[in-house]
This record gives C-alpha cells, sequence and structure tokens, in this order.
C-alpha cells in the first residue's frame, strides 16, 4: 500500500494530527521517566541489608535518672544498669542472642565519622573514606546474623565501655567487605591499622563481615555499605538493644520484652508503640515512601496511557465517520475490508511513530531535567526503547475498534447521498 | 443568550454522551491528581506565621576555622553558645530568642500518669511576643527569669489537658529530669506549619510539649538533640557547650523596617570583623541575614518527592487537556454541518464561538467538580500515609477556588482553538457539500 494517499489526507487534519502526536509524545516522556523512577525505588527497597532480618528485635528505652552521662561515676552507672539490661534479657524463654547496640541498619539514627590510613586531623584528606559505626559487644555479629569472611569476631575481652561524648577510638574493629576493599584494594585488610575521625590511635582491622547496610534512609548514598563495627557499649541515659530470638517466637518474645524489663528496673521510659520493634516493622517503616512513591507513579502511568488510547480511539472514531462516504466509494472501487482497515491502522503507525520521536527527545530532556534538580540517575536508553514499543503497540490496540468499524462500511454507501 | 447557548450545549453533550463522559473524565482526572499535589505542596510552602513572618529574620555567623573554607562559602545554620548570647545580650533587634530542642522526662507530682519523654524546646523569653504565641493561662517568663536561671516552664494546651484534665494549671509543679518546674504559662492553639523555628525535630513534627528557659537547662544539662556541627578538635561534649568550637543553637530576630534589616546586617558584619581581627574567627566576615520564608526555602522543607509528585500530576493534567483540545475539536468539527445551517440563518461567526465556548465550559464545570471529589479523595489517601506532613494535607478555600479557576479554565483554553477553527468555516461549503 501506497502511504501517498494517507500522508494527503493527514494534512487535512492537521490540528488533529498534532494532538495526538503530542499527547503520544508526552505519554512516552513522563511514562518512561516514571517507570524508571519505580525501578529506582524498588531495586532500593529490595536490596538487602546484610543481616539476617527474621527473629530479630530492637529494644529501645531510657532510664529516669539524675545521673549525668559526661562524668566517669555516671557512665560507670550507666553501664551497670545496660549489663543488667543485657543480663534480662538473655534470660527470657526463647531468646538465642542479645547484644547492646547504637543503631541497626535502616533505624535512620546514625553515627558516622571519617576512616583513613594515617594519623591526625584532616578530614578533607583523600584517604578519608566516610563510615557509619556500631557500637556493641562480642555478641552483637551472631545477634545480628552478619557473616565474618574473613579474621575474627571479637572477644568477650576485647570489649569496653566509654560515654556517649568520650573521644577516645578502639584498638580493634571489624569493617564490611565493601569498606576493607576500599581502604585495601589489592591485599586482604586483617591485620592493616586505620585511623578513625582524625585520631592517632591506632585501630587494628581484626574482622571483615560480607555485607552491611548503614543506619541511613535518604542520604548517606555515598558509603552506603561501608559500616565498622566497634567492640564498645556506648553507656547514655538512653540504650538500645537487639534481641534474635528462636524461630517462629519472635511474637511471645516481643510480648515478654517491657514487662521484664520493667521488672528487673522499673526507673526507666518505655515507649508503648515503639519500645520494641521487629526488624520488618523498622524496615517497612524506613521505605514507606519510597513505596507510596512507586506506587502513586504505578498508578499515574496506568490512567495516562488509559486516557491516551482513550483519545486515539474518541479522534480516529470521528474520522472514520467523517470519511464514511470516501470508505465507501473506495470499497465499490474494490478495496477489501482488509484494505480499510490497514489503512487506519498505517495511519496511526505513522502519526503514533512521529509522535514517539518527538517523545524520546522529550523523554530524555526529561530525565536530563529530573537529574539536575532531584538527584536522579541518568535512564539507560532501553527505557525509552521499551516506551516506544509500548505506546506504539497502545495506539494500534486503541485504533483497531474504530478501524475495524471502518472496514465494515458497506459499499453500497457510496450511491447514497448524506 | 446565554441560557439558549447552554440549552444547546446541553443537547449537543447528550447526543454523544461516551464522548462527554471521556472528555469529562478526562478533565477530572488531571485536576484532581494536580490539586491534590498542588495542596500538599500549598500546605507544606505555607506561611507559619501569616502577618508576621516578613519581620521574622534568621541571622548566621560564620565562626569556623579556616579548613575547606571558600570565598561565599555557606556559614553553619547555626550559631556557638557565645556568639548567640553575645547577640542576645547585644539586643539590636526589636525582639531577638535563642533556642534548641530536646528530650526530657517527665514526672507530674499530682497525676498518676507515669514519666514519659517530653520534646522541649529550650528558649528565651522574647520567643513568645515574638512569634506572637497565644496563650490560655498565664505568660511566658521574662528576662529576669532567663537571668536567674528560674525553673519555671510553659506547657502546651495538649499537655494540660493531660496531666490536668484541661484547668488552669499555673503555679502547678512538674518534675522534669528530676527538677521541680514551676508551670507559668499554658498555650493557646498554636500549630505554626513548618515547624519552623526547630526544623531538626521534623520540619512538619508536632509541636513540643514543654518550653522553658535554655538558662535552667543548661544548668542541669539537659540533653540536647539536633545537630551539633564542631571543627577543630572540638567535641559535642554535652556538659560544655558552652565553650566548645560548636555551632548547636538558632537564633531568630524580629526586624520591624528596611532601616534596622540593613543596620542589623552591619552589625552582623562589624562583630564578624572584631572578632576576626581578635582572631577568634579565621574566616573572614561571612554573614547571612534571611527572611523567615527564604531561610525555609534554603534548608528546602519541602520535600522533594513532593514537588516531583507536583511535577508529575502537572505533566498528567497536560496529557488530559491536549485529549481534550482534540476530542473537542473532533466533535466540533463533526458538526460543521449544522453549524453551516446556522451561518446561513444569520448567525454570527462571534455568536458560534460563544456557543461552542459554553459548551466547552459546560464540560470543564463537570470536570472541575469531578476533580474536586477526586482532589478530596486524593486529600484522604495522603492523609493515610505515615509521613509527618500527612495530617495536614486539608483543602482550604484559596485551593478550592483556584481548583475551580483551573478546571473551567483549562477547559475554556481547550475549547479556544477547536471553537475558533470550528465557526471559521464557509456556509456555502458545507450546504452545497450536504
Amino acid at each position: 500500500m501506497s502511504l501517498h494517499p494517507i500522508l494527503v489526507a493527514l494534512r487535512k487534519h492537521k490540528a488533529g494530527v498534532v494532538l495526538i502526536a503530542l499527547q503520544i509524545a508526552l505519554t512516552l516522556a513522563i511514562v518512561c521517566n516514571a517507570v524508571f523512577i519505580i525501578y529506582s525505588r524498588i531495586e532500593k527497597v529490595n536490596r538487602p541489608t546484610g543481616i539476617n532480618e527474621t527473629n530479630l528485635l530492637l529494644v529501645e528505652q531510657q532510664w529516669v535518672s539524675a545521673s549525668n552521662g559526661d562524668s566517669a561515676a555516671g557512665i560507670q552507672q550507666f553501664d551497670s544498669l545496660l549489663r543488667n539490661d543485657l543480663d534480662t534479657l538473655t534470660r527470657l524463654p526463647d531468646v538465642e542472642s542479645v547484644a547492646p547496640i547504637n543503631s541497626i541498619p535502616l533505624l535512620n539514627s546514625s553515627w558516622t565519622g571519617g576512616i583513613a590510613l594515617k594519623p591526625g586531623p584532616g578530614l578533607s584528606d583523600k584517604n578519608n573514606v566516610h563510615t557509619a559505626y556500631y557500637f556493641g559487644d562480642e555478641h552483637m555479629v551472631d545477634t545480628l546474623g552478619v557473616h565474618i569472611v574473613a579474621g575474627r569476631n571479637f572477644t568477650s575481652a576485647e570489649i569496653n565501655n566509654k560515654g556517649m561524648r568520650d573521644q577516645s577510638e578502639p584498638n580493634l574493629v571489624i569493617v564490611t567487605q565493601d569498606l576493607a576493599k576500599k581502604l585495601f584494594p589489592k591485599d586482604s585488610a586483617v591485620g592493616k591499622v586505620v585511623y578513625l575521625d582524625g585520631s592517632n590511635t591506632p585501630s587494628t582491622i581484626i574482622g571483615i563481615v560480607e555485607r552491611m547496610q548503614i543506619p541511613a534512609v535518604g542520604w548517606g548514598d555515598n558509603f552506603t555499605w561501608y559500616s565498622t563495627l566497634v567492640p564498645t557499649r556506648v553507656n547514655a541515659i538512653f540504650s538500645r538493644y537487639i534481641v534474635r530470638t528462636r524461630p517462629g517466637r519472635l511474637d511471645s518474645v516481643r510480648r515478654s520484652i517491657v514487662p521484664a524489663l520493667y521488672n528487673a528496673n522499673p526507673m526507666r521510659v518505655l515507649d508503648d508503640d515503639d519500645a520494641v520493634r521487629s526488624f520488618t516493622d523498622i524496615r517497612e517503616n524506613a521505605y514507606r515512601a519510597d513505596v507510596g512513591m512507586a506506587v502513586l507513579m504505578g498508578v499515574v502511568c496506568l490512567i495516562l496511557l488509559a486516557v491516551t488510547a482513550a483519545g486515539i480511539v474518541g479522534l480516529t472514531s470521528f474520522w472514520v465517520g467523517q470519511r464514511h462516504r470516501q470508505i465507501g466509494v473506495r470499497r465499490a472501487l474494490g478495496a477489501r475490508k482488509i484494505d480499510i482497515l490497514h489503512y487506519f491502522q498505517l495511519e496511526n503507525l505513522m502519526i503514533a511513530g512521529g509522535g514517539a520521536v518527538i517523545g524520546i527527545g522529550l523523554a530524555l530532556g526529561l530525565n536530563r531535567w529530573l537529574m539536575s534538580s532531584f538527584e536522579m540517575q541518568r535512564m539507560p536508553l532501553y527505557y525509552v526503547l521499551a516506551g516506544l514499543v509500548v505506546v506504539m503497540v497502545l495506539g494500534q490496540l486503541a485504533v483497531f475498534v474504530p478501524a475495524r468499524r471502518a472496514s465494515n462500511v458497506p459499499p453500497v454507501v457510496a450511491t447514497r447521498s448524506v | 443568550m446565554l441560557a439558549y447557548y447552554f440549552d444547546l450545549a446541553l443537547r449537543s453533550l447528550k447526543r454523544n454522551r461516551a464522548l462527554t463522559a471521556l472528555m469529562v473524565l478526562a478533565i477530572a482526572l488531571g485536576i484532581g491528581a494536580s490539586m491534590t499535589t498542588l495542596t500538599v505542596l500549598h500546605v507544606l510552602s505555607g506561611d507559619p506565621l501569616p502577618g508576621r513572618s516578613g519581620s521574622i529574620y534568621y541571622p548566621q555567623l560564620d565562626p569556623q576555622d579556616m579548613k575547606d573554607y571558600t570565598p561565599g562559602v555557606e556559614p553553619p545554620e547555626q550559631l556557638t553558645w557565645t556568639d548567640g548570647m553575645y547577640l542576645l545580650r547585644a539586643k539590636r533587634a526589636t525582639r531577638q530568642a535563642l533556642m534548641t530542642g530536646g528530650m526530657v522526662p517527665l514526672q507530674s507530682a499530682q497525676s498518676s500518669i507515669d514519666p514519659f519523654q517530653a520534646a522541649a524546646l529550650y528558649t528565651t523569653a522574647d520567643f513568645f511576643p515574638m512569634f506572637g504565641v497565644p496563650f490560655k493561662y498565664g505568660n511566658g517568663w521574662g528576662a529576669g527569669e532567663d537571668g536567674s536561671k528560674a525553673r519555671v516552664v510553659v506547657i502546651t494546651s495538649d499537655l494540660n489537658d493531660k496531666l490536668f484534665g484541661g484547668k488552669n494549671s499555673i503555679g502547678q509543679i512538674l518534675r522534669l529530669k528530676e527538677a521541680a518546674f514551676r508551670i507559668v504559662g499554658v498555650l493557646g492553639d498554636w500549630h505554626p506549619n513548618p515547624h519552623f523555628y526547630e526544623w531538626y525535630m521534623g520540619s512538619y513534627a508536632s509541636d513540643e510539649d514543654v518550653y522553658l528557659p535554655l538558662s535552667a537547662s543548661r544548668d542541669l544539662l539537659m540533653e540536647h538533640d539536633g545537630s551539633t556541627e564542631c571543627w577543630g578538635n572540638s567535641g559535642g561534649d554535652q556538659s560544655h557547650l558552652e565553650t566548645v568550637n560548636c555551632t548547636w543553637l538558632q537564633f531568630w530576630v524580629q526586624l520591624d523596617s528596611p532601616a534596622r534589616v540593613a543596620a542589623y546586617n552591619d552589625f552582623l558584619q562589624h562583630y564578624s570583623q572584631d572578632q576576626h581581627a581578635m582572631g577568634r574567627f579565621m574566616r573572614p566576615p561571612n554573614v547571612r541575614l534571611r527572611t523567615m520564608m527564604q531561610w525555609l526555602d534554603h534548608i528546602k522543607v519541602v520535600p522533594s518527592d513532593t514537588r516531583l509528585q507536583t511535577w508529575l500530576a502537572l505533566g498528567f493534567l497536560a496529557v488530559c487537556l491536549i485529549n481534550t483540545v482534540g476530542l473537542m475539536l473532533a466533535k466540533f468539527m463533526r458538526r460543521a454541518g449544522e453549524l453551516g445551517v446556522r451561518r446561513a440563518l444569520g448567525a454570527s461567526q462571534r455568536a458560534l464561538f460563544g456557543q461552542l465556548l459554553m459548551e466547552s465550559g459546560v464540560i470543564g464545570i463537570a470536570g472541575g467538580l469531578g476533580g474536586l471529589l477526586l482532589a478530596l479523595l486524593g486529600l484522604w489517601l495522603v492523609r493515610q500515609q505515615p509521613a509527618d506532613y500527612a495530617k495536614l494535607a486539608h483543602m482550604d478555600i484559596t485551593m478550592l477556588s483556584a481548583t475551580f479557576v483551573l478546571a473551567v479554565g483549562a477547559s475554556l483554553l481547550a475549547g479556544l482553538l477547536p471553537a475558533w477553527r470550528a465557526c471559521r468555516i464557509a456556509p456555502a461549503l458545507q450546504l452545497k457539500g450536504n
């Protein structure tokens, strides 16, 4: 079939053609970028933190006490309160292990710093890598369920304690594999010495864990996997504990924790709802906004595609009605039904193709703009190509019903007037 | 005449129900999505103190060392104790208040409620008059109480309801971090949004429970939350925050005239110069004096996802409108015969144009109504979200009228091109064709 008659006919409907093409172009641009945003959010939400996320509880509490967390006596008092709590929690039935900790992945409460190969201050030093610290004891690794791939865990003799604002640095640390590779790209980091936060105290890396995410949510993308484990109980007026329960016993342990802690020492504050949370809750809470955004984008995409399809159906139906007589004439002159069907399909293919070409440009431009104003990644080209296929197929599906109606126009129409 | 056009429009719309429904639905969806996101944006970027915010300013100084210094670098967001107290005592502004937030264990002497963590704001006397805080009972405290580190506290009406059943609790005692504080004031209904003066607690977070003098909070070494930015070898040791090289305090001033603003800016410059000359400030004078709204804009108080959603919804509206233009064009052109007859019978082009615009206006009003319902549904969905701003997502009169203006304006705009094309047809040609 020659394209010439289609082009000539289209020239008679410039406004309609331009509008449909423009609509397809905008739809393509928005849908590509929205799907890319959905994909980025889903990828982010689904990545594992590196810890064993099942059967894990986080306990947060605060003591009611006049002790001062900055005096030596106050720190020791808080430490004995903390060890009493660890004891209470360990004795609970169905508890596998318990450890004090300052934060856990996705909690969005971070203690971050810089880790360097050279001593002394100089935070802008090139060798300085951003890291998030996890303070805990020898049970921290097992309770979190992270895997040590090289070196060893802390022993109980290596654990010390300090006040929250004590600036002293530990002698030993465990780092993640990603952080070890970043610091020592060539050889094993075990046994190597690093300096934390610009201090002059050398800290020896004694172990490497496979993977562990930092607590930050919504920021810290440049050091997501650079965690450092420190063998120190941090003493302050508040404390956090992680509790690993026997499989399937999460809920019963969860219920027994608050009464047990109050029973051991009533001079404390435990939040009614948030004192004991499972890691599942923490993960859900951390990514709720991302999931919401992905759902919203998905709904908007579907509605957008539906509106565009409806627009194509509407406009093509109108064109079919307008050309009713001409179609009859073509049929009378020997055109088959399939020729009429193909005519409208080809016409739509050309309009949608034209719109899609503009749409590709718009989609890439939109992505560039989103990158500059919303810290988005560059969209891979195959998103645009997939979007192109989607709008072309959508156009063909939408045009099919009115085009078939056109093909059913009987040749006898040609002989009637009006 | 208008009534006749309206009648014609209704008849025409009824003739092709599916097409009409499609156009109305497209406009309603576009309007609904845009108005939902625009309302959220409007609420989030709103003025927390209407009528007052224009004269409230946020001064910044740069006391840091030369590390990472480049000319024009943004000074720290907060002030050190030394600078904050100097600016506070200099009293160069009409009013000024220094503040930071924290959590304190609270016990009530009278009530049987368990001790709990209360959100506190540690501030100075001018906080209440400067921000126009309404009181239900009693008053704030004065400069005398600031100076004497008095154990006095102002509580919110919510906390007053919780502890004292809403009765006048002036003179009652609250225990904050084991120390006795006397209640001197109960706030009225005051919920500025965004929570501009202490944004580290969350820009749209609920308000504090208690307000107490900054001097008393330091006296008792109450926990200070939020950000503490240090430089050099200083750490954020909670008990020596008065002397360390850390910024941790927010400072707001009220300046009533442009002349006073300029004078205050000069004052900040001179103070920085003096400190630089003395060697305390390593950096050359680097000050900012932003209005409240400029400051909120600067700290990007509106979440980026909200802005992204607004752009998405506007793009969506654009597609829906283009869709409507196309459909309306098709519809009007199809009625060329009818319009040709009307022209031949003496109707002017203007009359036809008016008639067709009326038809698109009717679609716009119907779409606007549908869009309004969808927007209300959308806002209800937003309120079910866990975000701290979610509960604020309500439509006000401004946004309600904006919805209608947008809907009718958009559909009239959409009807403009089709109506113009349709009324320009030559009557003779149409009649001959038939």
